[in-house]
């Protein structure tokens, strides 16, 4: 790791702070991401601010008709939450299946997103339950979000605050896992609400997560597993390496799916 | 026998003595050790798979913070180093000697594979050791590199090593070519198959590290180093490298978390530490980090084979045929010439009568990183070949792949195979029986149509495996080209109180030899198993020792430790025929204790010890005072665990993802001291031979040479729920080679596995072959293949 | 460089260090606790893994700054006055453990495990163990030791 400053605010308006003074700051939330990229000398920050003692973004609120959860919420706290167990057990699924027990302690939603790695799970839920992204600039729709690989909306010291989560009738997440690294090779989301149907896949695109619109339209029509069974996506544009290749993932893309709406049904 | 006692003695699963300090966070591995004033040591490694060093500055990297000195190859060949060896020198067919690269320990002027070493940097913190290293300008001029097998050897490709032109450091051969173009040319039916045996990367879970240093007043080096052969690293660190004389050279290998065969070999970062710590003054510490040992450590496996069988029309056995190329990696490691050879070749006669048996093996060079031994080593290979066209082959005949591997098992013993090999005791048959009830194979067609039923593919893989071990007579090594004998050391010591403590040239690191090694002495001299201490791994303590590699610990380290026994009884019999004033013929020494027979006179344990030091009243000419004995055991023959594995696969065709069912292992090891500790020793081998069949690639960029599975993102590890529990029985044939029938259970599970698995995985598919590791895609790939052809058919 | 402050196997724990020091390194390197192991480089075999507020994380992926003020607990302190826990125990009579590099994050992730979850079925454990690697036992013993213990504490 290079040398760097290291900041631990208190409060949101701290951080913020913080984050203007600093030259080039990074936001660590749990590390889960940024440590590794730190240890392998891939990132030099001049300051990182860590804002995972700051309380207020700590939480999960069940409100009206959907699930508002704190950036700064780990990922184990999402999975055991009894409100998101009720509401969203799809959305509680998916956290309890992110890396292992013991990056579920310390991983949270907000660096998750943040970081959009194209492998990660949220950016399926997010984009699969149409949530709403809470910054401390703005409101930003989970479509506007995630704009590619490790790459998504936010701006310069822009800090996720929370994400509203709207209760879905029916969702359900399905991961192949990659049998190295454990990350999602294919994962998809599908879910039916207010929103209408959503099919989200991440893991295979060559940027990042992304909707499946023939897919969607199917499902709106027939909620079943045969619905999707035969909707191939291309094979352009998602990931080739030496766990698969682009047809491979392609055709996991639909097996997951269906596995998911039977799951979800 | 007191009952405490029979319940601590040989076969008895007795709970390890060494896991106290281990689930307590109190071992001592290498990096836990910190000595004064140390220093960190970093390796600049090379990001190219095979470039010419055109020039190094390294006057940034010394000027940098905490910087206490920079070495190059060039420091290393000013001070006239030498470089890196390997023990054991194989012969081409043509009668001339294998063609040795030059391997220094810091690269000289080229660099030979992604990770070679061309730089350690000293310095306060390894912080500041690592930043430095960025600072070093290295001019590389980038050269086209060898990289994959199967190219290595075209004369357009580029040569790793100038002495060995189209890479081909040996051409070696082995059994009778004539007698097997005879039956081949006379079989009613041939069977052949092309097989990969893939590349893997051994990943103990402690990274390898070492502490060199250096004491002025005495001269004297120590090395602290992740070694499962202390003794046989410091022979070479002196005699061959020239870092010190063997006797101002030091080498202890404290705590070692996992070997596998990775820390058998001397590598360039031990060497370097060590002669490193007398230039800066102070001592140096380096540990590898997880991408270094996949970069560094010396690789396993990685063949290319063509196989013939020839049948008669009974499907009896006639002949094998094999060539294979073998991937030695850019330079020649420690043992790696005698892997693809004597530790392969000679084991292709497999559990069957061969009458003939022909093997043609190319060692070749590529840049990639040396590749060596990795549990197993050869016989791994072996098997794979063996228990895969044999499974080919009753396939093919139509013949249960079981009633085949009847038809054609060694039933007689002793038993001369065409390939050097004399299988001395086993019963085939008693294990595959054993493996076929635990397995229930006459409920397999109803398994497999009910997971049918469900959408699986269901397959069933046999391996009736052989492996030798007990590595090995030295006259037999020696004959074969090893450099070294394979014997053991031993010395029993015992205090006057009557405490024991046993020295062993052998190295535990994971096997228990603390627990197995005290079960055997506490048995032996009836004394409780507390009593006895086991002290291994430091050349300080222990005079000389092989070290432990090739399941060689219980049939030649414990053999030496029985005839150091053997001579600790005869002169505790002439000490306790003093005390009693009898004949040494009438003493007898039973559960601790000596009597003279027929009489009420007796002496305990305790009482005879303290008497061998006070040694009142000696006949200074019969008895010296003391009670210590030592001996060196040379084996008569390597030992023959054999056995067999059954493994049962579900395949979901959606995915492509085989999950094991069932996987029963039956193996022959002889007799057993700890039963708990062996089938340890069995699961864990089986985990890795499931690594390799399902999961684990080393993968090199066939263009660029870059390591492509550099860490566990891309490496695949079997997790805990990557495999099953598995069902173990053991058969027992005495080995008749060492004194307590022993034959080694270190390897067998890595060795008899994957053939199982991948006979099984190609059972499920009904295809022939398919390449290991047998991944989710590739699985789903062959259905793909394998679909539109049936549904043709 | 910056102090940080922390409670260790029940005591107090304090040093001067760069904030780049993970808390690995703090526990092996400035307390002399080496029973923490670190065994990759890529936050996923679990060597290192300890309890930090009594829940279970890779120290190796951690800035000890971020256990500011923390209750921090390695496999040293599991031991409570100098009776071994029962996973302890488990381990040592199921033969859980060979090379003993693992074992200690292997124990650490089990004790947590057995905290969230005491009912523990075969492929439960199987499950929970995603973030730790042992080469060695093929984690059949492992996971016979981890089962057993959770009975034991039932």
């Amino acid at each position: 790791m290079y040398q760097f400053n290291y900041e631990r605010p208190k409060t949101l308006a701290d951080a913020e702070a913080l984050l203007g003074k600093a030259d080039d700051p990074k936001i660590l939330a749990g590390g889960q991401t940024l440590i590794p990229t730190l240890k392998q000398r891939l990132a030099m920050p001049s300051d990182v601010i860590d804002i995972g003692g700051i309380k207020e973004l700590d939480f999960i609120r069940a409100e009206g008709d959907a699930v508002m959860i704190g950036a700064a919420t780990r990922h184990a706290t999402v999975a055991t939450s009894p409100d998101v167990r009720k509401h969203n057990p799809a959305l509680a699924d998916l956290a309890g299946w992110i890396g292992d027990p013991a990056v579920r302690h310390m991983g949270t939603l907000g660096g998750s997103i943040a970081n959009n790695d194209p492998a990660a799970d949220y950016p399926a839920a997010c984009l699969g339950l149409d949530a709403k992204i809470h910054t401390t600039k703005r409101l930003i729709e989970a479509d506007e979000f995630f704009t590619g690989m490790f790459e998504t909306a936010l701006q310069d010291g822009e800090i996720i605050k929370e994400v509203t989560f709207p209760h879905p009738e029916k969702a359900a997440y399905m991961k192949f896992r990659n049998p190295a690294s454990r990350y999602a090779m294919v994962g998809v989301f599908v879910s039916k609400g207010p929103w209408g149907v959503r099919v989200a896949v991440t893991g295979a695109g060559q940027n990042g997560v992304f909707r499946v619109a023939e897919m969607e339209e199917a499902l709106a029509k027939s909620w079943s597993p045969d619905a999707v069974a035969n909707i191939k996506v291309p094979a352009k544009g998602i990931n080739s390496d030496l766990h698969g290749s682009a047809e491979y993932r392609a055709h996991l893309v639909t097996v997951m799916a269906k596995r998911a709406v039977a799951a979800a049904s | 026998m007191s009952g405490a006692i029979a319940a601590e003695g040989i076969g008895q699963p007795v709970r390890r003595k060494e896991d106290f300090r281990f689930i307590t966070g109190n071992g001592h591995y290498t990096d836990d050790i910190a000595r004064a004033r140390q220093t960190y040591a970093y390796f600049l490694r090379s990001p190219h798979a095979h470039a010419r060093i055109k020039s190094i500055d390294t006057s940034a990297a010394e000027a940098a913070p905490g910087v206490v000195a920079v070495f190059t190859g060039k420091h290393v060949a000013d001070d006239g180093l030498g470089g890196l060896i390997c023990g054991w020198t194989v012969t081409s067919k043509d009668g001339t000697p294998m063609k040795a690269g030059a391997h220094p320990v810091l690269a000289f002027d080229t660099v030979r594979y992604v990770g070679d070493h061309v730089a350690m940097v000293v310095a306060e913190t390894l912080a500041d050791a690592r930043a430095a290293a960025e600072l070093i300008d290295v001019d590389y001029e980038a050269l086209p590199a060898a990289v994959a097998l199967s190219t290595c050897q075209d004369e357009k490709t580029a040569q790793v090593h100038t002495e060995a032109p189209r890479n081909t450091c040996f051409e070696w051969e082995l059994g009778n070519k004539a007698e097997t173009e005879a039956a081949f040319a006379k079989a009613d039916r041939v069977v052949k198959l092309d097989l990969t045996n893939n590349r893997l990367i051994p990943n103990a879970m402690e990274p390898r590290a070492a502490i060199g240093e250096y004491d002025k007043g005495s001269g004297i080096y120590t090395l602290h180093t992740t070694s499962q052969n202390p003794h046989v690293a410091r022979l070479v660190l002196s005699a061959f490298v020239g870092v010190a004389p063997e006797h101002k050279l030091r080498v202890v290998a404290p705590d070692v978390g996992g070997g596998f065969g990775s820390k058998i070999f001397i590598y360039a970062e031990e060497t370097a530490c060590v002669w490193a710590a007398a230039k800066v003054g102070r001592p140096i510490k380096w540990t590898g980090d997880r991408s270094e040992a996949f970069l560094s450590d010396a690789h396993g496996r990685d063949h290319l084979s063509h196989a013939e069988l020839a049948l008669d029309k009974d499907g009896k056995f006639l002949g094998l045929r094999v060539k294979t190329i073998a991937n030695l990696g850019a330079y020649l490691s420690t043992f790696s010439a005698s892997v693809p050879t004597y530790l392969y070749g000679t084991l292709l006669s497999g559990q069957y009568d061969f009458p003939a048996i022909y093997v043609e093996v190319d060692g070749v060079y590529t840049h990639t990183a040396p590749v060596d031994a990795y549990r197993g080593a050869g016989r791994p290979e072996a098997t794979y070949l063996v228990e895969r066209i044999v499974e080919t082959a009753a396939r093919e005949t139509g013949i249960d792949p079981a009633e085949l591997r009847r038809r054609n098992f060694v039933r007689t013993f002793p038993h001369q195979t065409p390939v050097i090999m004399n299988y001395d005791a086993g019963d085939y048959e008693a294990s595959l029986d054993a493996a076929l009830e635990a397995i229930d194979y006459k409920g397999f067609a109803a398994r497999k149509s009910e997971a049918a039923s469900r959408g699986k593919l269901r397959g069933i893989g046999f391996s009736s495996y052989i492996e030798a071990c007990g590595l090995a007579p030295s006259a037999a090594v020696g004959s074969l080209g090893a450099g070294v004998g394979l014997w053991e050391s031993a010395e029993v010591r015992v205090n006057p109180t009557g405490n024991i403590e046993v020295l062993t040239g052998s190295h535990s690191h994971g096997q228990g030899h603390e627990t197995t090694f005290a079960q055997l002495v506490a048995s032996r001299l009836g004394v409780p198993l507390d009593s006895v201490e086991i002290v291994h791994g430091d050349t300080d303590k222990v005079q000389f020792g092989m070290g432990t590699y090739g399941s060689r610990s219980g049939a030649v380290g414990m053999s030496a430790i029985v005839r150091a026994l053997d001579k600790i009884e005869t002169k505790a019999k002439k000490i306790a025929a003093h005390l009693m004033e009898a004949a040494v013929e009438d003493i007898v020494f039973e559960n601790g204790t000596f009597t003279v027979q027929g009489t009420d006179k007796s002496l305990a344990w305790a009482e005879l010890s303290l008497a061998a030091y006070t040694a009142h009243g000696f006949p200074s000419a019969d008895i010296e005072p003391g009670l210590k004995e030592g001996a060196f055991y040379d084996p008569t023959n390597f030992t023959f665990p054999a056995g067999c594995h059954i493994c049962e696969v579900e395949i979901d065709p959606d995915t492509g993802i085989t999950r094991i069912v069932k996987f029963v292992a039956v193996d022959d090891f002889g007799t057993v001291i700890n039963p708990m500790i062996v089938e340890g020793q069995v699961h864990g081998g089986i985990a890795q031979g499931i690594g390799q069949a399902l999961l684990e690639h080393g993968v090199y960029d066939p263009d660029s040479g870059q390591l492509v599975t550099g860490s566990y993102m891309d490496y695949c590890m079997p997790r805990a729920d990557d495999l099953p529990s598995f069902t173990l029985g053991f058969t027992k044939t005495v080995c008749p080679s060492n004194p307590l029938g022993m034959k080694g259970c270190g390897e067998a599970g890595a060795i008899a596995s994957p053939p199982a698995i991948i006979n099984a995985v190609t059972d499920a598919l009904g295809i022939r072959d398919i390449e290991m590791p047998a991944t989710p895609a590739r699985v789903w790939e062959a259905l793909q293949s394998a679909a539109p052809r049936a549904a043709a058919e | 460089m910056s102090v940080v402050a922390m409670t260790v196997n029940g005591k107090p724990a304090s040093a001067d260090i760069e904030p780049r020091t993970l808390l690995v390194q703090f526990i092996r390197e400035q307390l002399g606790l080496t029973g923490t192991h670190v065994g990759c480089d890529t936050s996923q075999c679990g060597a290192c893994v300890v309890h930090v507020d009594g829940r279970a994380v890779k120290s190796c992926t951690m800035l000890a700054a971020q256990a500011e003020g923390a209750e921090v607990l390695t496999i040293e302190g599991l031991a409570a006055n100098g009776d071994l826990h029962p996973v302890q125990k488990a381990f040592r009579e199921h033969h859980g453990l060979q090379c003993g590099f693992c074992t200690p994050g292997m124990i650490m992730t089990a004790v947590d495990l057995i905290r969230r979850k005491p009912e523990l079925d075969e492929e439960t454990v199987r499950e929970e163990l995603e973030g730790n690697i042992c080469r060695c036992t093929g984690y059949h013993n492992i996971v016979k030791a981890i089962l057993a213990a959770s009975q034991e504490m039932r």
